[in-house]
């Protein structure tokens, strides 16, 4: 059906550029730069593409919002960065907005048409200092708010008790490590890897053997956990978009990222974003016959790292905090997994 | 000067020439096939990311070992991706646009009869012949070529046991890029000197158009941070080729540790970046400059601001070389270095902004000509700024720790840099076609061109932001492996028939660049009626460009629609060229 459509848009296209080219080609071939004509008819289609422009924004933001990550940020850094993403976004849509309609307007109405003389107009030193001031304004705005979330969201400095996992990335799968009873990682480096050992944890080190390994990243709503990422071969990205949440995990080094979880998974199966979200894809998956899709909080890679790239996930359970420790006393050591 | 007229053979002129003209020429003629290659690698995987899983019997025809039974394979995706990329920033973008226009219009528009060095200005454009043979050359050997994405971070692109890729294919790829930057230094030394020592009697700095004010300022951006993406590609080659480990550190693969200690990919991406960021304005302010000739000729009204252009031009090279780490706010850099990056970053907004809103009150009240290379250079503004505005996401760090590098960004560079840098080039060819081969270009098919080609720029680059909003993430080479990625097929259905409708337009461009050049009716003089210097030259390509002595010039390139005091046209014409001597009553700027 889709496809029917477009073919016919695409037929409509060349239909109306053929009948373009025939009512152009009754001008003079000779004429080098553009006949009234000319000028008369792009001015028009100037004003048509702006159009065209306005619509695709205006279909994509309304269309397009159903797609989206769920407005409601799961972590409580997030809203942070959310106010600020709203507040940017206001902005280029105004400007966008306002711009666009210069550009198109002026093309339409100073189109070369018969008796236009252009004025000489080359300088207005008002005129600069106001489209130099302006921006600067703005953007001194811009930037002090942005700022201010950045050094907030990175800055986990102040966190009382946080938990302490390890990711940790290869080529194609993540793997996860709870720091344990004492809330410290033991060391790791590849060159401790070996057999089970597959994060390579130095199991001499006294704070290793309480560690937890684990596939899925279970988090506990409303603490705040501090992520240590590893890499074994080449650059990872551990992306976790609900959260707002991305760090790049780097072969030869840690990084570190932190965030508090403030909606769990079943409260956000909950939320209206995701039900409208899920029910579309459901609505598709039956098309196509497929197993329909609960909502899941995800870690994707979102740096390539080779073939099986566009697959490497790994599932994120948030749960009330009582619910997750009964959940980690209920997981192996890395002292039980090796023995 | 008498001109020496030598008899020359067919290959000191059109092989192994060294006049400008023709180089420039060989420069577009190459980067136009350059750009055919990765055009058509843009269209496989946009097939791929909307029909994943169909067999495309077609392709399996064309491209054998990497289709399985015509569907590709995400080894064949990944290298599609990456080779387009590479193609179409350094081999179209960059040597196509810079190198076809600098050559072409330094010397015309200064008054000189050739570059300094007519020798290296030849062995440039060899040595980049030379890079897209081998980087072409790549695409057919067995393990396939580099596919470590454009930007071959280590260790992805430094061990052959990561990706089929990084073995011989990122070897080629490697050896290419080295050659190519060579080309581009030689090239961008050669515009440096002519422009400040070869300039015509009266052609002040101040004077000079604002296309050569683009190339010169790309050209000094060029020495600057080219030669540090070739010590960064060095060092990558000693790491892969002679076990040193200044990218790698701490590696497991494939069962075995690697011996590598004590580097950092990091670094980098901190020399690849030095060059990557000043590389987008190597490919924008030339597009830019051309933008600016041609509204100011066709509007019939001088460049608005022309003083306050040089100005942002030099201000947005400046900051282009301090911005860099906006590419690495998630990569575990000190936060607080996040911080001056993002201000840094957001600065350029400024002399963006001015760029943008001279050009708009260029327009305002002009006399508006609405022949093809106005309507690319007025689609360019307005593609720069759509594409532009998504930077002030991209570059605020806090922002950035969600988008990056998903396809927003994807959308966001393709626009700023890739549309516009290509509707830029268009403008240039179709203004200056007449020049290059003394014909005129049809103006009907280029219309066309423009209409299809600007609708589906945006068709395809405006949804594309919102499949980045939904967290999807670039050089994925299918979303089915994850189904909350599911609802994102019908956008990348509308995004792919207009790839389609993109892709397909070009034959319009190609078919009447070959009709026009051998049979586009004989072009006048001064087709455009235009001020600047190149058009004072016959139409007739001659060595040493002026049969005569070189003009003499008196004002600067932008007297259009000056009028006396009674108000009238001098000389009863709506341009003043720049050879014209001032009048005793008129008022100069």
């Amino acid at each position: 059906m889709n496809a029917l459509f477009f073919i016919l848009i695409f037929i409509a296209l060349i239909v109306a550029c053929w009948q373009f080219v025939k009512i152009l080609g009754l001008t003079k071939v000779k004429d080098a730069t553009a006949t009234e004509k000319e000028n008369n008819i792009n001015g028009w289609l100037m004003l048509g593409l702006m159009v065209f422009i306005y619509g695709l924004m205006l279909t994509s933001m309304f269309r397009g919002r159903d797609v989206l990550l769920p407005r409601l940020s799961a972590s409580l850094e997030g809203h942070h960065i959310d106010n600020l993403f709203i507040i940017t976004m206001c902005l280029i849509f105004t400007v966008q907005f306002i711009t666009q309609f210069l550009i198109y307007y002026f093309t339409f109405k100073y189109r070369g048409i018969k008796g236009r003389k252009a004025i000489f107009f080359a300088d207005s030193a008002k005129l600069e200092f106001i489209w130099t001031i302006i921006p600067a304004i703005v953007l001194t705005g811009l930037i002090g708010y942005g700022l201010w979330t950045w050094n907030d969201v990175m800055d986990s400095s102040d966190a009382e008790n946080p938990l302490v996992i390890e990711i940790y990335a290869k080529q194609f799968q993540w793997e996860a490590r709870y720091a344990g009873n004492d809330n410290t990682l033991g060391q790791g480096n590849v060159r401790y890897i070996k057999g089970k050992n597959t994060m390579g944890v130095n199991l001499k080190d006294s704070y290793a053997l309480d560690d937890v390994p684990s596939r899925v990243l279970y988090l506990p709503k409303g603490r705040k956990v501090v992520f240590n990422f590893r890499s074994q071969d080449v650059i990872h990205s551990a992306y976790m978009p609900h959260f707002r949440a991305q760090m790049n995990c780097v072969p030869g080094m840690t990084t570190h990222f932190a965030f508090t979880p403030t909606v769990t998974t079943v409260e956000m199966r909950k939320n209206e974003d995701i039900i409208t979200k899920v029910n579309n894809i459901n609505v598709l998956r039956k098309e196509k016959g497929e197993d329909p899709y609960t909502f899941d909080y995800l870690l994707l890679c979102n740096k390539i790292c080779g073939s099986s790239h566009y697959n490497m996930q790994m599932k994120i359970v948030v749960v009330e905090e009582s619910e997750f420790n009964d959940w980690l006393a209920s997981q192996k050591t890395l002292a039980q997994v090796l023995n | 000067m008498s001109e020496h007229h030598h008899k020359e053979t067919f290959v000191t002129k059109y092989i192994f020439s060294k006049d400008h003209k023709m180089i420039a020429k060989q420069y577009l003629i190459t980067g136009m096939f350059m750009g055919l290659i990765g055009l058509f690698m843009s269209m496989l995987f946009r097939l791929q990311l909307s029909y994943p899983d169909t067999s495309f019997s077609l392709i399996e025809a064309f491209l054998g070992r990497g289709q399985d039974g015509g569907v590709m394979t995400p080894d064949m995706y990944l290298s599609l991706v990456t080779i387009h990329g590479t193609i179409m920033v350094f081999f179209v973008l960059t040597a196509g646009l810079s190198g076809t226009f600098s050559n072409l219009l330094i010397p015309l528009q200064i008054g000189a009869r050739d570059m300094a060095s007519g020798l290296l200005n030849m062995i440039s454009y060899w040595l980049f012949f030379l890079s897209s043979v081998i980087m072409v050359s790549s695409l057919f050997i067995e393990t396939g070529p580099a596919s470590a994405g454009w930007t071959i971070y280590p260790p992805l692109s430094a061990l052959p046991q990561a990706m089929p890729g990084s073995g011989l294919g990122m070897t080629l790829w490697l050896i290419s890029m080295a050659i190519f930057i060579a080309s581009s230094l030689l090239g961008a030394l050669n515009y440096i000197v002519t422009v400040l020592n070869l300039r015509t009697i009266g052609m002040k700095m101040t004077r000079l158009p604002l296309t050569i004010w683009a190339f010169f300022v790309t050209a000094i951006i060029g020495v600057v941070s080219f030669p540090v993406l070739l010590s960064a590609a060095l060092l990558l080659i000693f790491d892969r080729s002679f076990g040193t480990s200044f990218y790698l550190s701490d590696i497991f693969i494939q069962g075995e540790v690697l011996h590598y200690q004590g580097g950092s990919p990091i670094l980098f991406e901190h020399l690849f970046w030095f060059l990557g960021h000043p590389e987008v304005y190597i490919v924008l302010l030339p597009a830019l400059g051309i933008t600016s000739e041609i509204i100011a000729t066709n509007s019939r009204k001088p460049i608005f601001g022309y003083r306050a252009m040089i100005g942002s031009i030099i201000a947005i090279a400046f900051l282009s070389t301090i911005v860099w780490g906006h590419h690495m706010f998630v990569t575990g850099m000190n936060p607080f270095l996040g911080s001056v990056f993002t201000f840094t970053t957001l600065l350029i907004a400024i002399p963006s902004a001015v760029k943008a809103f001279n050009y708009i009150t260029t327009l305002w009240k002009g006399n508006l000509q609405l022949n093809p290379a106005m309507l690319f250079s007025i689609g360019l503004v307005s593609t720069f700024i759509t594409g532009g505005l998504t930077g002030i996401v991209l570059g605020d760090s806090a922002l950035d720790i969600n988008v990056h590098d998903t396809m927003f960004v994807v959308a966001h560079f393709h626009l700023v840099m890739g549309v516009s840098a290509i509707l830029g080039m268009f403008a240039g060819i179709y203004h200056w076609f007449p020049k290059m081969y003394g014909r005129m270009m049809n103006k009907n098919l280029g219309y066309m061109h423009f209409w299809l080609t600007i609708i589906a720029s945006y068709g395809v680059f405006f949804p594309m932001h919102f499949l980045g909003l939904a967290g999807l993430p670039r050089r994925y080479y299918t979303n089915s492996a994850f189904p909350i990625f599911d609802d994102l097929l019908h956008i990348n259905h509308v995004i792919t028939i207009f790839a389609i409708i993109g892709g397909l337009a070009q034959i319009l461009f190609f078919a009447n660049f070959f009709f026009s050049m051998k049979k586009g009716p004989i072009a006048p003089k001064n087709p455009w009626k235009s001020n600047s210097l190149e058009w004072t030259t016959p139409v007739e390509h001659i060595h040493g460009n002026w049969p005569g002595e070189i003009p003499e010039v008196h004002r600067w390139a932008y007297d259009y629609s000056k009028t006396d005091e009674n108000g009238e046209f001098y000389d009863g014409q709506d341009f003043t060229p720049q050879v014209v001597p001032a009048r005793p009553d008129e008022e100069m700027l």
